[in-house]
């Protein structure tokens, strides 16, 4: 039997939805375990100094998880945070994403009980694995959802835990990574206040960043560097081009807090390039550790609180990691 | 380019990157245990020097360049 109809002129009409125009960032939330680890604490464990760490890589001290702190605890009080910070009540809100990589296990996901657990009631819930690159996936993902109609409010959060994934006998690692989670909520605005992503991926480079015997977090340093402070910048240029601004509109600067000498050597050349001496930039690492998705929203949540940033400010949020993985984008500050 | 061209370039180099005089970077000094450069500073420099001389000198190829004279040999070969 054959089938004649004529697929280009569907006999039904179906629906599809589109939502607001706009979207914007209505507010931050973050969470850390107790644990304050030193680089002398670090220096009992491994041959390594605190002069080498905040030489190499700028940290100070990490944070870890407590003991009995999972990844969905830390992303649960992130995200109530960000709901009570904004002024959000949980059933405003429709769609939970978290952007890990480091959830152990992987079923259930983590977005589905964090929903639950801060009362957000059959939340469409997924998590997202771009690793350090996730919270501006997320943040995209968020926006276009509300922007196709697919999601009223939605809550973005990225969450680490490194504690499960570290080799505490390997120096070159082990004194990088951190645990933590950052959250912000992505909702309509009359105005347009998140810029478009400019993103992408390079896994011919997927190996520089791995999970070595599928058990510890491993990177090739040097050659994560030089993609880090070659192939970044011209990403963060266009996505303030595609914003339609210039490097000088720039007040904050959110790269992914991977390094302080990555962070620095990005801030150098967008100032070589038009960007202002008086930007700010997150150098949340020193006292976090690395903690790739959960970076820049905790950043973004320690430098509100401080006052570094404030309301209507014009920041660009970079994200750059495993996968190789990259994203970036202007957004305005809630 | 001459040998000494290339040295004098990559000492520039060193100086901008690393902060140590120009005139200290002299062929026999190792990187590592006379100028105290880092890993993640050696990277910098060889970015650096693929501009300033077109050559590719690839993040492996790096641990084999222990001296000013390894790297200036390096470059001189493959440009």
């Amino acid at each position: 039997m054959t089938d004649d109809r004529d697929r280009t002129s569907p006999r039904l009409a179906l629906r599809q939805r589109t939502g607001p125009a706009h979207t914007r960032l209505l507010g931050f939330g973050s969470a850390q375990g107790n644990r304050v680890v030193t680089n002398d604490d670090m220096a009992k464990l491994v041959d390594t100094s605190d002069e080498w760490i905040r030489q190499r890589v700028g940290i100070v001290e990490r944070r870890l998880a407590d003991e009995d702190q999972s990844l969905v605890d830390m992303a649960t009080a992130a995200g109530a945070k960000a709901l009570a910070n904004s002024g959000t009540s949980p059933d405003e809100v429709d769609t939970v994403i978290v952007a890990t990589c480091t959830l152990v296990g992987g079923i259930p996901n983590a977005a589905a009980r964090v929903a639950d657990r801060v009362g957000i009631v059959q939340a469409a819930a997924f998590d997202l694995n771009a690793a350090c690159a996730g919270f501006p996936y997320s943040v995209m993902v968020a926006s276009d959802l509300i922007r196709g109609g697919s999601a009223r409010k939605v809550l973005v959060i990225g969450a680490e835990r490194f504690t499960d994934w570290v080799d505490w006998t390997d120096r070159a690692n082990c004194v990088i990574f951190g645990d933590g989670a950052g959250a912000a909520v992505v909702a309509p605005s009359e105005e347009p206040m998140i810029g478009p992503v400019v993103w992408g991926s390079n896994g011919d480079l997927a190996d520089l960043i791995y999970l070595r015997e599928n058990r510890y977090v491993f990177q090739q340093g040097q050659s994560v560097y030089r993609w880090a402070t070659t192939q970044i910048w011209p990403i963060a240029e266009r996505a303030v081009a595609a914003a339609g601004l210039s490097l000088a509109d720039i007040d904050v600067l959110v790269p992914h807090q991977a390094n302080l000498r990555i962070v620095e050597a990005l801030a150098r050349k967008l100032r070589a390039n038009g960007a202002r001496a008086e930007m700010v930039v997150a150098d949340d690492i020193t006292y976090s550790g690395n903690t790739s998705a959960a970076s820049i929203p905790l950043a973004l949540d320690h430098m509100t609180a401080a006052g570094q940033v404030h309301s209507g400010d014009v920041m660009l949020l970079v994200g750059f990691g495993a996968g190789l993985s990259y994203a970036a984008q202007v957004a305005i500050a809630p | 380019m001459s040998n000494e061209d290339i040295q004098k370039g990559l000492a520039e180099i060193v100086e901008e990157v690393a902060g140590v005089a120009a005139n200290e970077v002299t062929e026999e000094k190792s990187f590592v245990d006379d100028l105290d450069i880092d890993s993640l500073s050696m990277v910098e420099i060889a970015v650096q020097a693929e501009d300033k001389f077109g050559v590719k000198i690839p993040d492996e190829q790096l641990a084999n360049l222990k001296t000013v004279g390894d790297a200036v040999n390096y470059i001189a070969t493959n440009k």
